[in-house]
């Protein structure tokens, strides 16, 4: 997203500062101490519990509960969606940004605009949108009817609002990171004879790789995770039409709660295993702005 | 090959950036365009290499014999350098080189060895050999600018265009870098366009410079004859400093300052109103009168840090104005701040007032 970059960039101004700045010791302690009390509180207990709750009836119940047939059929729900919807708005995205870094067109700030619009609707009425298009008495009901196709209560309409709800990540984190780079290095690759097709995949492809993986990254947690616009959509049908998040809330309904935790626990897992991902990933593009600063001061010096 | 570009206009919204611009270049030639920014010596540069079409209605641009107008950027073979240089910064000096020949489709590719020795070449020719692993950010300023060159070199071709090639430099590496540039010309010969804003950089690289001001092309000429025989205000403002005075014909005479001299051949003969333009070495100062016509003024301020010696003079008439000399003149002068003086012109340009 744009304000992770800001945040990159701010981090070397704020290290040199925290030297010049220092509190005396009982004030810095105790300002470490409330942040840290306050981190446990919020974050590291809930992730606690929930494994705690998971394992609760014992290592076997555990896995048991993740072999369940109807378990099974809900992560590989999640799968297939994810599968589906993370290469259509990498798509999406990579072309987007590409369209609106490198070109003046009309209308290009309405397409900044309606990207956004994902983030700023709630989940349940982006789902109450597809209801209301492609429902037995919505706008395309009557016609789908007709053709035999069902998208509403069943796996098409997850994965649209899937793809509606996860549509911004990629193409929010390339757009001011491919509008920095500007032009010119696809103007060197033209001249020298490389086509459409060859400049993208040799010069703007590898200059976006890191952050085109960092909006990935992020796109595919949502994707997996998303729980209120699919559960309009969902029907939640037990083994046809639950994904991972309405299973651990169906679970959770029929008070069986070690199941319920047991389920969470992977997307939990699934959470931690992408904190990780993004954080070495954010980590090389630390790397590359700090090679591309380094290249700016080369540059300032040659002036 | 000869480059012709012939009724090229070129409009960026409101912003008519080329007005009906024709311009020849000769095989072989190194051509400056020179002007302030957004004169559209960049924008002509860019039409020239198809980075930019011109508009709709403007003339062919001929390639010795071919219209290539409406071939796209990449048909066009020509060698582009840009100003930052645009090097590829996740590939290495000897990869970026070697970018043009790798990407040819199949059957005009150059097989690996044969395009791994042109690189090689291309490297001794900017003397870069021992730099041939390094990124684009390891490399100083005009290591770049070489750089950037050799690739523009590399797919041998027929015109070599330089966008600003010396603007994101410091004096001493610019100057280098000139130099060497200009042996490069003299041992490669490739028809060769460069745009620069600095004058100096153009007067003395260049065989020819197109001097370019709001769109248009002001003149065209050797450095010799734009800087001694300019034909518009404009060049002559722009080229060099100058001294300019508001004064008017009369009988055959340019009135100034309170000076009356013969009128030089190139003078409008009717217009009333002129400008009249001094160099400030054009400027003989004296002590006392010399029998030529002067004009009186008082020296406000003396500068003799450099080869000549820089006086600041304020004429009688009010106008402010600069006069140049050599140390020793000064010297037998004699002369501080406060000093009266008497101000012959030498040599001066007649312009009618716009």
């Amino acid at each position: 997203m744009a304000g992770s970059i800001a945040r990159r960039l701010s981090l070397g101004p704020q290290t040199r500062a925290a030297a010049v700045i220092s509190e005396r010791p009982l004030v810095r302690w105790l300002l470490i101490g409330v942040a840290l009390a306050f981190l446990g509180l919020f974050l590291v207990v809930p992730l606690v519990a929930v494994l705690v709750q998971a394992f609760a009836k014992g290592i076997g119940p555990y896995f048991a509960a993740q072999w369940e047939p109807d378990a099974l059929a809900a992560i590989r729900l999640t799968l297939l969606v994810a599968v589906i919807a993370v290469p259509v708005n990498t798509v999406f995205g990579v072309a987007a940004s590409w369209a609106i870094a490198k070109f003046n067109f009309v209308g290009k700030n309405l397409l900044l605009t309606v990207i956004d619009l994902p983030f700023t609707i709630s989940p349940v009425v982006a789902g109450l949108i597809f209801v209301l298009l492609f429902g037995r008495t919505g706008w395309a009901g009557p016609w789908l009817a007709d053709h035999n196709v069902r998208i509403i209560f069943a796996v098409p309409g997850i994965v649209l609002v899937t793809v509606f709800v996860t549509f911004p990540f990629v193409a929010r984190e390339l757009v001011p990171l491919m509008q920095a780079q500007g032009t010119e290095e696809e103007e060197a690759a033209r001249v020298l004879g490389a086509g459409g097709w060859q400049t993208f995949r040799r010069i703007t492809l590898p200059n976006i790789k890191w952050g085109l993986l960092y909006g990935v990254i992020l796109c595919n947690a949502r994707a997996m995770g998303e729980f209120g616009a699919v559960s309009v959509v969902s029907g939640h049908i037990r083994g046809l039409t639950n994904t991972m998040p309405l299973q651990v809330e169906v679970l959770y309904n029929e008070y069986n709660f070690s199941a319920a935790f047991a389920v969470a626990s992977l997307l939990t897992m699934l959470a931690v295993v992408t904190l990780i991902l993004k954080t070495l990933v954010e980590w090389q593009n630390k790397r590359q702005m700090a090679l591309a600063a380094q290249e700016a001061v080369v540059e300032g010096l040659g002036r | 090959m000869s480059i012709e570009v012939h009724d090229i206009s070129k409009t960026f919204g409101t912003f008519a950036a080329l007005r009906s611009v024709s311009l020849r270049v000769e095989t072989g030639e190194l051509v400056a365009l020179l002007g302030p920014s957004g004169s559209g010596k960049t924008t002509l540069l860019r039409i020239i290499a198809g980075l930019e079409q011109p508009d709709a209605g403007s003339g062919p641009i001929r390639f010795e014999d071919t219209d290539v107008a409406g071939r796209g950027v990449g048909e066009r073979r020509v060698g582009f350098v840009f100003q930052h240089y645009a090097l590829f910064r996740h590939m290495t000096v000897f990869e970026n080189i070697a970018f043009g020949l790798k990407v040819r489709p199949k059957r005009v590719r150059p097989p690996r060895s044969v395009i791994r020795d042109k690189v090689l070449s291309l490297l001794k020719l900017i003397q870069l050999e021992s730099l041939a692993n390094r990124y684009p950010h390891q490399l100083s300023g005009g290591q770049r600018q070489r750089v950037a060159l050799a690739r523009a070199l590399a797919i041998e071709p027929k015109v070599l265009l330089l966008d600003e090639p010396f603007g994101a430099l410091d004096a001493k590496v610019r100057q280098e870098l000139r130099e060497w540039l200009r042996r490069l010309h003299e041992k490669i010969h490739v028809t060769s366009v460069f745009v620069t804003h600095d004058q100096e950089e153009a007067l003395e690289l260049a065989a020819r410079v197109v001097v370019m001001n709001e769109g248009r092309i002001e003149q065209i000429g050797t450095p010799e004859e734009v800087f001694h025989d300019p034909k518009t205000a404009f060049v002559m403002n722009f080229l060099g400093h100058v001294n300019l005075f508001h004064g008017r014909m009369e009988e055959g005479k340019v009135r100034f300052a309170t000076v009356a001299c013969d009128a030089p051949d190139h003078a409008p003969s009717s217009a009333e109103a002129v400008m009249v333009f001094v160099r400030p070495h054009e400027l003989q100062v004296d002590t006392k009168r010399n029998g030529q016509a002067s004009f009186s003024a008082t020296v406000l301020r003396v500068s003799s840090a450099g080869p000549n010696v820089r006086l600041e003079l304020v004429a009688d008439s009010g106008d402010q104005i600069y006069a140049e000399m050599p140390q020793e003149r000064f010297r037998a002068l004699n002369i501080t701040r406060g000093s009266r003086v008497f101000v012959t012109p030498r040599e001066i340009r007649v312009f009618t007032e716009t």
